[in-house]
């Protein structure tokens, strides 16, 4: 069976690859989203972060034989207790300068966690094997499915929708969205903005380090994984505009499966339709296709 | 303004200018002379990577605009030279021309893109767009891809001059590096470098004084780019090899890393800050992935405790603009 001369396998194939992309690209930006929000900063540590995320589960597989389910739950409370970290001693002193400074801060120690972590294991990659849960799959007739693949997609939406839920539709959420309105009024009523600034980072790069984890198993562990992907994660933020949660997770999504596609029609492009989409929305969308203009 | 207030104020500006006028001459003689004691390829590179710093400069330190992409400017006109010089057999001057003009389109199209946002986007889309260069450049044949285009020729400046000769190029790097250093001097100092200043400080007052904003921010990308394809293109002929490592983000990182260190916003700040950069690569080369790690603290400590970079802790030091 055919589509445009393309076979479903392939097509599907590809599709499957490109929702997965998509996934991890929903999962950085939201948390680049909800870190922007509050903070004002990009943080480009995000993707050392999503790899520190990815060795953390290496870690404690390898050294204290804990396994996959375990890595979930324990490495983003790891990675997000060195967001909080980096937060309360560096970041926290930037906030009355320009923000291009938090930009160009996090970049330095972006470089650091990959300096250090590509001097110690180099650039190859680790494995890191799949739970014994999700090997296998499912064959679903027009294609074959593999069921660890299924869940990272279950997964990620799951876990996307529950934050845009948290942020948009419960107590703690509209603090959160008041404090991005005004922080000084939000401190008059009583709420420690400071706090919640540290949490919401806290947060943000437990996010990245949760998509580092179900990233592991998919493709290897490696010093570099995060550094060229926080790259399209960017190209993906300015895409959607940082106005809305829901916004950065369409996008994420949608930038992906457009991805998979092209690599079915137009492998040569691949690499660079993202960008070129970003172009794109800049010539007759500039503030994003979700953001509003400030 | 009074007529007196008026004259202190000229008197003042051409005190600033004249002891940058000593500075400047006292840096022309140190690379004059240079080549005396250092390994002469090596000064070379250190002004390569100078004058694009300095363009860079151009930009954030007195435009207010950081560009994380000026990679793409650098490794474009790197490959433009080295083809141009390589397989269509143009002499080096011809090739650093064309090397710049490509790097001046680029600079034009992505400039006319990113200017249409401001602050972290704009940094985030030149990251991106430069990326997608760099990408390019990855998968087009006549770049050779991971072993980039080696072995160029140097040639005969107009026919005459052999630049095999290392002091000839020598000379030859010398003469554009300053020449790019007085343009980029002059452009500061000029309305339009003013004008320029005035964006960044209050860009909603410029906007009302009846300045085309964007005209002025694109015209300083596209002065800026340029500048860094001069660089770019001359390098390429340095060190005979146009390769992917001077269009990758790391490189982006990197010049920014050298004016920060040196001191955004000064005259020669982005200078001493290459000239370091690139010594301490030198040196470190053995050790790997320390480069990265050190490069990482520099930023660190710079953003945290150090913003005014060497010189411009001096200038303030001395009370004086360098």
């Amino acid at each position: 069976m055919d589509i445009f001369g393309i076979p479903t396998q392939a097509l599907f194939g590809q599709l499957l690859i490109g929702l997965i992309n998509g996934s991890f690209y929903a999962l950085l930006s939201l948390g680049l989203a909800v870190i922007f929000g509050l903070l004002n900063i990009i943080n480009f540590t995000h993707g050392a972060l999503y790899m520190l995320g990815a060795f953390c589960a290496y870690f404690l597989l390898t050294k204290f034989g804990l396994n996959y389910w375990w890595a979930l739950v324990i490495a983003p409370i790891v990675v997000g207790a060195v967001g909080v970290a980096i937060e309360r001693t560096m970041l926290s002193r930037l906030y009355k300068l320009d923000h291009l400074y938090g930009l160009l801060l996090t970049f330095g120690l972006a470089l650091i966690i990959q300096g250090l972590f590509a001097h110690e294991f180099g650039s190859a990659g680790l494995p890191y094997s799949m739970p014994q849960q999700l090997t296998g799959g499912t064959n679903l007739g027009f294609m074959f499915l593999p069921n660890y693949r299924a869940w990272v997609i279950a997964a990620s939406l799951v876990i996307c929708l529950s934050t845009w839920f948290i942020i948009e539709k419960t107590k703690l959420g509209s603090y959160l969205r008041a404090a991005t309105e005004n922080p000084p009024l939000v401190q008059a009523f009583g709420i420690n903005v400071p706090r919640m600034v540290t949490l919401t980072y806290g947060f943000g790069v437990a996010l990245a380090a949760l998509a580092g984890v179900m990233a592991a198993p998919i493709y290897q562990v490696a010093p570099q994984m995060g550094a060229d992907l926080i790259i399209v994660v960017f190209a993906v933020v300015v895409i959607g505009g940082m106005g809305s949660i829901m916004g950065s997770i369409v996008t994420g999504f949608g930038v992906g499966v457009i991805e998979g596609l092209t690599k079915v029609f137009y492998p040569e492009a691949s690499n660079t339709v993202i960008f070129i989409i970003m172009a794109i929305v800049l010539l007759i969308r500039p503030a994003g296709l979700f953001g509003t203009q400030k | 303004m009074t007529a007196a207030a008026q004259a202190r104020l000229t008197s003042a500006n051409s005190d600033a200018l004249g002891h940058q006028k000593i500075v400047f001459l006292v840096m022309a003689v140190l690379f004059a002379c240079a080549p005396l004691v250092i390994y002469p390829v090596f000064m070379m590179k250190v002004m390569c990577f100078a004058l694009f710093a300095c363009a860079f400069n151009l930009l954030i330190g007195f435009g207010g605009l950081l560009s994380f992409g000026h990679a793409m400017f650098l490794g474009t006109a790197g490959y433009a030279a080295a083809h141009a010089a390589k397989v269509w057999g143009f002499t080096p001057e011809l090739a650093i021309l064309f090397a710049t003009a490509c790097a001046a389109l680029l600079a034009f199209v992505a400039g006319s893109l990113a200017i249409r946002r401001l602050g972290i986007y704009f940094a985030m889309i030149t990251l991106a767009l430069a990326q997608m260069i760099y990408f390019f450049y990855l998968q087009a044949p006549f770049t050779h891809g991971e072993d980039g285009i080696q072995a160029v020729p140097r040639g005969k400046l107009l026919g005459l001059v052999d630049l095999n000769n290392t002091m000839a190029m020598y000379v030859f790097v010398l003469a554009i590096f300053l020449g790019g250093f007085l343009l980029i001097y002059r452009v500061v100092h000029s309305p339009f470098g003013q004008v320029l200043k005035a964006i960044r400080e209050n860009e909603s007052r410029a906007i009302s004084l009846g300045y085309d904003v964007d005209r002025y921010k694109l015209l300083a990308f596209i002065l800026s780019g340029t500048l860094a394809g001069l660089a770019g293109g001359t390098k390429a002929l340095v060190v005979q090899l146009a390769s992917l490592t001077d269009a990758h983000w790391s490189m982006s990182g990197e010049v920014v890393l050298m004016t920060l260190l040196g001191g955004l916003g000064t005259i020669f700040g982005p200078v001493v800050g290459a000239a370091i950069i690139i010594t301490m690569q030198n040196y470190l080369a053995q050790l790997g992935a320390w480069v990265t790690v050190v490069q990482g603290v520099i930023f660190v400590v710079c953003v945290l405790a150090f913003r005014r970079g060497v010189v411009g802790e001096i200038a303030n030091l001395i009370k004086k603009p360098l």
